[in-house]
């Protein structure tokens, strides 16, 4: 098995994921066979070869003028939140 | 039967005021409400707003105005916002979620006059190619209720094959919409990467998502091409290009089309799969085609690249569900850390894990020039060899998909074999070129597409082959028993 159980720990907790104990064995399964098969791009030649992050060539970030767009909807947009104080997101406390 | 017609003889109809938006709307909706129970392809039905979208539509018609798609009825892949209707993106994580705006397309087809009936069941977040990973259960190809319909785009494959809707929306990352096309027996078009907006359509894998079509013919799906394709300043990937006139340019002239035949698509392939692709090629010839070998050496390493690349974007864009602004939030997290691992371990499915986790391990340090670094490199190696095919041919011809829809429950377990059911279709999305899969016959019952794939901002030429397929053959017409 390539991944261990504490790769698979140390995954989750990069990911902000909670993994119950019965579900980690077969996470820890699954994920080596992903890796596993994955690892066949290690046989190709690619020394020479820039790497693609686009498929399309010679897009550039398009920029816009610094000028206001978009008006304050927050109400609208806090709707779906689930705690909100004074246009504020509540979460529990961070600092003591 | 109004569900069995074309878009172009709907417009007609609607034009000529034979029949009224609301007719057709309700024709649909009865439709949804008698035959979604045995598919479980819709998962919303806006039924209020498309009566009144279909009126609004029936007033613009009665004042004059005319459009390939005014008064049309549509059903939205639910991972495309809708202002004021749930948008869930098949997940508990958005079940709550009654989106604040319109996704781009929702947009340009509402202003054309389309009528949205509702939105469609998909794989989770789009990460799936059955329809099995869904928060709202599997769905069911009409063709055979205990067959998966394929996926992310199985309920608006599903529902575009039983005639729920003249057309639905999909979206393509791996396959998306081509898949569930090809085991439906409906014709499915990504179009090319940048050609459509993704402003408001979920983000999965960004440098590989594409918004199209699924309808019933090539015909139908340029009408809504036209109006969905398109510059949007909102989408930083959009291209700034002007849209041709799809449905003037169908019938272009085929002869001389040089077509290829992918060597690479056809090692492996189930055999009567294979027969019916080198029959629909016999059409092709027929008609004036000339056929061409190539090969793209590197296609096969197209899946598990995609699954290092997609990934590894997903656990990036997925990072925005963390249970503050929006979604599921856990119950009492003790602590903000709780907060976040809970809602999003509680509130994603198995599959949106592991994609999630083999990203954060693709990306994170001492893996990520192995993994994610050489993904990219194998990525620009498969969209070189593309672009070599292209230039002694115009387009490429080959299977959709290895097999024709499995069994609900078959592959779920084990990921890999999963993926493999996208080993078709995975190349144009790594290139970011547009493909197709038409209809084009059947093994036991069940439907088998031929795919198109063409250079970037071929959609013209593809649609235009796939369209003179299909006045020479009739599997886009047949309609599954049942939904008749």
């Amino acid at each position: 098995m390539s991944l261990t159980r504490q790769d698979v720990e140390k995954i989750a907790r990069l990911a902000r994921l909670s993994i119950t104990e019965t579900e980690m064995p077969v996470y820890v399964t699954s994920l080596s066979s992903i890796v596993d098969f994955v690892a066949d791009l290690s046989r190709v030649e690619t020394d020479r070869v820039e790497p693609m992050a686009h498929p399309l060539e010679g897009q550039r970030q398009r920029l816009r003028a610094d000028a206001v767009s978009e008006t304050d909807h927050h109400e609208k947009y806090q709707a779906n939140a689930p705690q909100v104080q004074a246009g504020l997101y509540v979460v529990p406390r961070v600092i003591e | 039967m109004l569900h069995t017609l074309s878009i172009g003889e709907l417009a007609r109809r609607l034009a000529a005021r034979e029949i009224s938006s609301l007719e057709l709307t309700r024709h649909f909706l009865e439709r949804i409400e008698r035959l979604n129970p045995s598919l479980n392809a819709v998962i919303t039905l806006t039924a209020d707003q498309a009566l009144a979208a279909a009126r609004a539509a029936d007033l613009r018609l009665g004042a004059g105005e005319r459009g390939r798609l005014l008064g049309i009825p549509l059903i939205h892949k639910d991972i495309f916002c809708t202002d004021g209707v749930r948008t869930s993106c098949g997940s508990r994580m958005l079940d709550n979620f009654i989106s604040p705006y319109d996704a781009t397309i929702v947009t340009r087809l509402k202003a054309a006059g389309t009528v949205m009936l509702g939105k469609s069941n998909m794989d989770e977040f789009a990460m799936g190619s059955s329809n099995e990973t869904s928060y709202y259960g599997p769905v069911k190809n009409p063709w055979d209720t205990t067959k998966v319909p394929g996926g992310s785009s199985g309920g608006s494959s599903a529902a575009s094959a039983a005639r729920l809707a003249p057309f639905t929306t999909g979206t393509d990352t791996g396959g998306s919409i081509r898949q569930p096309a090809a085991l439906t027996g409906v014709t499915g078009v990504k179009p090319t990467y940048g050609r459509v907006s993704r402003y408001g359509m979920i983000a999965f894998a960004s440098s590989l998502d594409q918004a199209g079509v699924l309808a019933r013919s090539a015909e139908d799906a340029a009408a809504v091409l036209a109006v969905m394709a398109g510059f949007d300043p909102r989408d930083s990937t959009s291209v700034d290009a002007p849209v041709p006139d799809y449905p003037a340019l169908l019938d272009a002239p085929l002869k001389g089309l040089k077509i290829g035949l992918l060597r690479e698509f056809f090692d492996g392939l189930e055999s009567r799969n294979a027969a019916l692709i080198r029959e629909a090629l016999g059409v092709y010839t027929s008609m004036g085609a000339e056929t061409v070998e190539v090969s793209l050496p590197h296609l096969p390493l197209s899946v598990p690249t995609y699954y290092v690349v997609a990934p590894a974007e997903c656990s990036s864009n997925l990072s925005r569900f963390d249970g503050v602004r929006f979604g599921y939030r856990c119950e009492q997290p003790k602590d903000l850390k709780d907060l976040y691992e809970r809602s999003r371990g509680e509130g994603f499915g198995p599959e949106v894990k592991r994609r999630i986790m083999t990203g954060t391990y693709v990306l994170s340090a001492g893996y990520f020039d192995a993994y994610y670094l050489k993904a990219q490199k194998v990525r620009r190696l498969i969209t070189d060899d593309f672009r070599a095919a292209f230039e002694k041919v115009d387009l490429v011809v080959g299977p959709t998909t290895p097999t024709p829809a499995f069994a609900i429950g078959a592959k779920i377990d084990d990921p890999v074999t999963m993926y493999l059911n996208d080993i078709y279709t995975i190349g144009a999305n790594l290139a970011g070129l547009p493909g197709i899969s038409a209809p084009c016959g059947f093994v036991d019952g069940l439907p088998v597409g031929m795919q198109l794939i063409g250079p970037h901002f071929s959609e013209a030429r593809l649609l235009s082959a796939a369209h003179h397929f299909q006045r020479a053959t009739d599997w886009h017409l047949k309609t599954p028993g049942g939904y008749q």
